[in-house]
């Protein structure tokens, strides 16, 4: 945690630790105590007088059909979202291991879409999949489906997942690679030389000793299907059509600045805090798992 | 290669090459949408080969924006995210540094307490407490300018504690080195510890360079003047009127400015990119 060598120097040490203290203190803890306050007070319309009335905000929350509904989509949305770009990038990285040379370039290939922002990424197949124009959308017209993702619940979740997946292949293709290269190439010879075939070889041996790597991409893609996908919903289907794909994220926003729900809406952010603060817990627990792995 | 199976390899090469060319379709559609005029665009089938239009369009968005959307020029929104995306990078990076450095090297009262204050941020992404986040900018005048499209988002428990892992690091006898050469704990970290993190540095930069450029959530709270708008939250806009005027080869246009620098940024640096990946993961 320390270093057994250390300066000696009463106020410096204060100093360099400032900048990031206040920025978190202002930005971070203040606010979010602000939402916990909140979310045990009832302010009437005019934010001029408010009652403290303990857990009725989040009972409210939890009894109200449309945030059960945002906890399904989410749910739907982000196990989708996480087992299919999870799914295609161990096929992809999977075979690019097998391949001797190349294996750098088609990395190139395939990294790129995490830089592109969920907003872009929703635009992106927004357009593809639009009902008048897309590419896609005539495709699927033409073999006889009725796609209009602006009035079709699923099929505008089918677009989201599809979004976010793609975002995602990249990521979780460089882990898998750099999990499937650190798997010694003895094992795998002498499971060979025992006469499993390539099927079999990736089941008894690869699976088993890729699993440390899913799990944790499955954490790290379940947090960015919580929480970063905001940009893809709030592009492509502000949450619509009646409420298929909106997500707690997004109905913390319009329930914060279209509702103008207070107590409501500090009672939401506080349960995402808590989903956080367990998904974190249980990142960090695995990690330290790991290393005795 | 375990065994050599020609047909095996041909198999994965094959695999491979369809995966890379679903990744690549949305954007190649999109490129080809930004290189026609509008009318080209509303007569389906669309186009899949590109057109004439290219530069035209690109003049049109960076220089006047988008009409149907009353837009601001896309140079103006470009300006702005590079000023974000930059501003985010180095101010993450530099605050982190520091404050890593005060917690690794001195020992101070409060020392952890500081550190779990720190660590806290970690579970408290904007998405979670936007009101309250937003009230304290309002107050502090922070609502429409540069400093709080970056100040509120430069604390980052993930940079500490990156340098703090590599400080715990560098080895003692460096230390000790500098402490009998007679250096002072400033000019410690300016000659020795600093040149030795510049591969932590750099990894960084890229990831919080991405981070900072594909913000949307928080410039669109906080900014209401076009000014300020920056090219990712800008999309979207354009996207939630185009449906009436359908310039969809602006937008696009748009879509691919959006995303070439930090693709550009990726492609050019992958090694620090997939470093800090991995490193800020840990």
């Amino acid at each position: 945690m320390q270093k057994r060598v250390t300066f000696d120097n009463r106020l410096l040490p204060y100093l360099l630790v400032t900048p990031q203290l206040i920025i978190t203190i202002v930005f971070f803890i203040w606010p979010a105590g602000q939402a916990l306050f909140q979310s045990l007070l009832r302010e009437d319309a005019f934010g001029t007088s408010s009652e403290f009335v303990w857990f009725e905000n989040f009972v409210r929350v939890i009894e109200d059909e449309s945030y059960l509904n945002s906890f399904r989509v989410t749910a739907i949305f982000s196990i989708s979202v996480t087992v299919l770009s999870l799914a295609i990038a161990l096929v992809l990285a999977v075979m690019a291991d097998r391949i001797v040379r190349g294996g750098t370039t088609y990395r190139t290939l395939l990294i790129w879409p995490y830089a592109v922002a969920p907003a872009v990424a929703g635009a992106l197949w927004g357009f593809l999949f639009n009902p008048r124009i897309g590419v896609l959308a005539y495709g699927i017209e033409s073999i006889g489906v009725n796609w209009n993702y602006f009035l079709n619940g699923d099929q505008a979740m089918l677009l989201v997942v599809f979004a976010s997946a793609w975002s995602r292949i990249g990521y979780n293709f460089v882990f898998f690679l750099a999990g499937l290269q650190a798997i010694p190439r003895s094992l795998i010879e002498a499971a060979a030389i025992d006469g499993a075939g390539p099927a079999r070889r990736f089941w008894t041996v690869i699976f088993p000793l890729l699993s440390p790597t899913g799990f944790f991409l499955m954490v790290v893609n379940i947090v960015f299907a919580f929480f970063e996908t905001f940009g893809v919903i709030h592009a492509v289907t502000q949450g619509g059509p009646s409420k298929a794909t909106e997500i707690l994220v997004y109905k913390v926003w319009s329930d914060s600045f279209r509702g103008l729900d207070l107590g409501g809406s500090a009672a939401q952010s506080v349960i995402l805090m808590a989903i956080v603060v367990g998904l974190t817990v249980v990142q960090f627990r695995y990690i330290e798992r790991r290393v005795h792995y | 290669m375990v065994e050599n199976r020609p047909f095996g390899t041909l198999l994965s090469h094959l695999v491979v090459l369809f995966g890379v060319l679903i990744v690549c379709f949305p954007v190649w559609i999109t490129f080809v949408a930004a290189t026609h005029d509008q009318a080209a665009l509303l007569r389906p089938p669309i186009p899949l080969w590109p057109g004439s239009h290219f530069f035209e369009n690109m003049e049109t968005i960076l220089f006047a924006g988008v009409r149907s959307s009353r837009s601001a020029p896309v140079a103006v929104m470009l300006l702005n995210s590079l000023v974000m995306a930059v501003g985010i990078a180095v101010g993450k990076i530099a605050i982190s540094i520091i404050a890593a450095y005060a917690i690794v090297y001195f020992h101070f009262p409060l020392r952890m307490v500081f550190f779990w204050m720190i660590f806290i941020t970690l579970m408290l992404p904007v998405e979670v407490r936007i009101l309250p986040t937003f009230e304290v900018v309002s107050n502090l005048n922070l609502l429409n300018n540069y400093g709080g499209l970056i100040i509120p988002l430069i604390a980052s428990a993930t940079a500490t504690f990156l340098f703090r892992q590599f400080f715990l690091s560098v080895p003692d006898e460096l230390t000790e080195a500098a402490r009998i050469d007679g250096a002072g704990p400033m000019r410690f970290f300016w000659d020795v510890l600093l040149p030795l993190s510049r591969n932590s540095i750099a990894a960084l930069f890229v990831i919080q360079f991405i981070y900072g450029w594909n913000q949307y959530l928080w410039p669109l709270l906080i900014t209401t003047e076009e000014s300020y708008y920056t090219v990712v939250m800008g999309i979207s806009r354009m996207l939630n009127v185009v449906d009436a005027a359908a310039e969809w080869n602006l937008v696009m246009a748009t879509a691919l400015l959006a995303m070439l620098p930090p693709v550009v940024v990726v492609i050019a640096m992958q090694r620090q990119f997939v470093r800090g990946l991995v490193e800020t993961e840990k």
